[in-house]
């Protein structure tokens, strides 16, 4: 098993160089003069000179590429924004906690929902619980995500306007709410620009999780207002998907030998979905799981920008259309990254599940 | 003796009736619920598509400023329903540019149906060509060529999308390029992983020691055996690809006004959602019906070329 992880890390490392120097590729060939667009159309030959001589621009490309994947393989530093002027590590350290919040509330509902609707649906075979799911999954996977999002914020926010049912349609949390980082809370001092505060910082920026370990309710409670449209919008195709997995991988085992036993010796039926069948069942759903959070990073792209959710996708979405490269490279590397990494734990929870991967 | 042979012999009408596996394939296809819904959909697109200009009442990008008394971004009016008689019919109501959004929905469908199978057949073809030699030649090339479709399949492939806009400038050309090259990966793999089964299988070799070439083997041997895989998972693949690319669309880089493309019409009034809803409601349903009705074909077409799929859905 070991020797199984080990070389399917090992895999990933020329994935990983690859993506660096796709990104590096993909920047590069973007139409434009990264000196013209820093210092304006007007920038003299010898400013211009002496921009390239500071950026390194001047060198080979081979060698700029080398420092590039130097900077961020060693020192996790992916330059500065050109329109910020701003770290662009920072700015990942406060949005992506953004795009983590809104992916695992949106997987969250998926799994909550889209599990008990497979089983149910497996159960009670062709009756019309099972036709309205499976229409009803059908529909789920072929929604443009941001549509429903529009029309979810249309319902909940005109609709029913003045209803206890209001929900906010945009931001992550009211205007002029600022919530109090633990840190602050708990008076830990933290000197700013050290790793550990960097560090710090990353985890409060998760709002739920910071408002719930300092006890800020009204905090969490606005959060989970504004958080709840965008994650039902974000989940519907993996909830989609996952209840439709549920119900085939239920129906597979619940012909088979070791159920019809179980029923045989007198397990109570719900003892045998629950218990006999559905942990059986689970194991392509987890797969399944897995290989949906490339759908959800898409997805967060298009409903942060529905929601004006400032995540990970929203940023590298207003880097593209104002030409921000510094943000184009290190965000694309972080979300394929993440990708990578999660892709990865897949294929090790593949081979922990069926022992004829580890050999082959 | 004789009647041993005419039992042995079928009769000319079974022998015509088995004589394919297509034929078979048909047969289970229309024997699918969800294909069949998937059908009648798409047979219903491709007219509307087709008769666009019998049906729309409008032109779909002229402005009807001048032309009729009518307010910006105005809602459905549908006799019907109750809309006085002396006004016109805009059954879905009126854009931001004066125009009947029936008219451009109508249109949009060429646009939406177009792009669907315009990116996969590129990335089908392309994606072919690749995981073929790949497979065929083994070796370092097949390694390389692999691992390059690795690094592709690394990236959420609507974010690559995106990227490749970047580079090569947004648009609806553009927009397609991008969706097909970020499909060619997938269906690489599928080629590939039938070329490697095939290839050693016996009436390959024999077709090889009766010196066949090897282009000959490819196409006449090889591909054959690969369609059905590749037939189901370019009709999901399209279902995906017109998504993408009303996503793409969606957020400006595809498609650009006028254009009557139903992910730009959206994005282009997403910010009237709650004065206008009808601007979003109208072009993401038109975008959910397609999608739908691919993901039904597609489903169905896996169950019929599978028995022992729809065996199991059976029991």
């Amino acid at each position: 098993m070991s020797k199984y992880i080990l070389r399917r890390i090992l895999l990933t490392i020329p994935v990983v160089l690859g993506i660096l120097v796709v990104t590096f590729v993909i920047a590069r060939s973007i139409p434009g003069d990264p000196c013209r667009s820093a210092l304006g159309e007007r920038a003299t030959e010898a400013a211009c000179n002496a921009f390239n001589a500071r950026m390194g621009l001047d060198k080979p490309i081979i060698v700029q590429l080398g420092i590039y994947m130097r900077e961020i393989l060693l020192k996790g530093d992916f330059g500065d924004s050109i329109r910020y002027s701003r770290p662009v590590s920072q700015m990942i350290i406060e949005r992506l906690p953004v795009t983590l919040e809104l992916g695992l509330s949106a997987l969250f509902i998926a799994i909550l929902v889209g599990v008990p609707m497979g089983v149910i649906s497996a159960v009670r075979r062709n009756s019309a619980v099972d036709v309205a799911t499976m229409v009803g999954a059908n529909i789920g996977v072929s929604m443009p995500v941001y549509w429903l999002g529009l029309m979810l914020a249309y319902v909940f926010a005109i609709l029913l306007k003045d209803t206890p049912f209001w929900l906010a349609p945009t931001g992550r949390l009211t205007a002029g709410l600022i919530p109090d980082a633990f840190y602050q809370v708990w008076g830990l001092g933290l000197t700013r620009g050290t790793t550990l505060y960097m560090l710090a910082d990353f985890v409060s920026n998760f709002v739920f999780l910071n408002a719930l370990i300092t006890g800020q309710w009204d905090v969490f409670v606005d959060a989970f207002r504004h958080m709840i449209l965008p994650a039902i919008a974000l989940s519907t195709i993996p909830l989609s998907i996952i209840a439709r997995i549920t119900r085939s991988s239920m129906l597979d085992v619940l012909g088979r030998e070791y159920v019809r036993a179980a029923r045989a010796k007198g397990v109570a039926e719900n003892l045998v979905i629950l218990k006999h069948a559905l942990r059986n069942a689970l194991l392509p759903v987890i797969t399944v799981i897995g290989i949906q959070v490339g759908t959800l990073f898409a997805g967060a792209v298009l409903t942060e920008t529905t929601f004006g959710l400032s995540g990970v996708g929203r940023a590298l979405f207003d880097a593209i259309t104002g030409r921000d490269f510094p943000i184009i490279q290190g965000f694309t590397v972080v979300v394929a990254l993440g990708y990578v990494i999660v892709n990865l734990l897949v294929d090790i929870s593949y081979a922990y599940i069926d022992p004829r991967i580890r050999l082959r | 003796m004789t009647t041993n042979i005419e039992a042995v012999v079928p009769a000319p009408a079974d022998a015509l009736r088995s004589r394919s596996l297509a034929a078979l394939t048909w047969r289970r296809l229309f024997k699918q619920r969800n294909a069949i819904v998937g059908m009648a959909i798409l047979l219903f697109l491709t007219l509307v598509a087709i008769f666009a200009p019998l049906l729309a009442p409008y032109d779909p990008v002229q402005s009807l400023l001048g032309i009729e008394t009518l307010k910006e971004r105005e809602a459905p009016c549908i006799h019907m329903l109750g809309c006085p008689e002396d006004k016109p019919q805009h059954i879905m109501g009126i854009d931001a540019n004066y125009r009947d959004v029936f008219s451009r929905i109508i249109y949009g469908t060429r646009v939406s149906l177009f792009i669907g199978f315009s990116t996969i057949g590129m990335a089908v073809v392309v994606g072919a060509v690749i995981g073929a030699v790949s497979g065929y030649l083994g070796g370092w090339v097949d390694n390389l060529i692999m691992r390059l479709m690795d690094v592709v399949l690394a990236f959420p492939s609507f974010l690559l999308a995106i990227a490749i806009i970047t580079v090569i400038g947004r648009g609806l050309q553009n927009a397609l390029y991008a969706i097909a090259i970020v499909n060619i990966p997938v269906f690489a793999r599928l080629v590939r992983a039938s070329v490697l089964s095939i290839k050693e299988q016996e009436f390959v070799s024999a077709s090889r020691a009766l010196g066949a070439s090897n282009l000959r083997l490819l196409f006449v041997r090889i591909f054959p055996n690969a369609l059905p895989t590749l037939v189901v998972q370019a009709t999901l693949s399209i279902a995906a690809a017109i998504l993408e690319a009303a996503a793409l669309s969606f957020l400006g880089l595809g498609a650009q006004p006028p254009t009557p493309e139903w992910g730009t019409m959206l994005g282009s009034e997403r910010n009237q959602v709650f004065t206008a809803p009808h601007l979003v409601f109208f072009p993401g349903l038109a975008i959910m019906l397609t999608v739908l009705a691919f993901n039904l074909l597609g489903d169905g077409v896996r169950d019929a070329m599978d028995p022992r799929l729809a065996q199991v859905a059976k029991k």
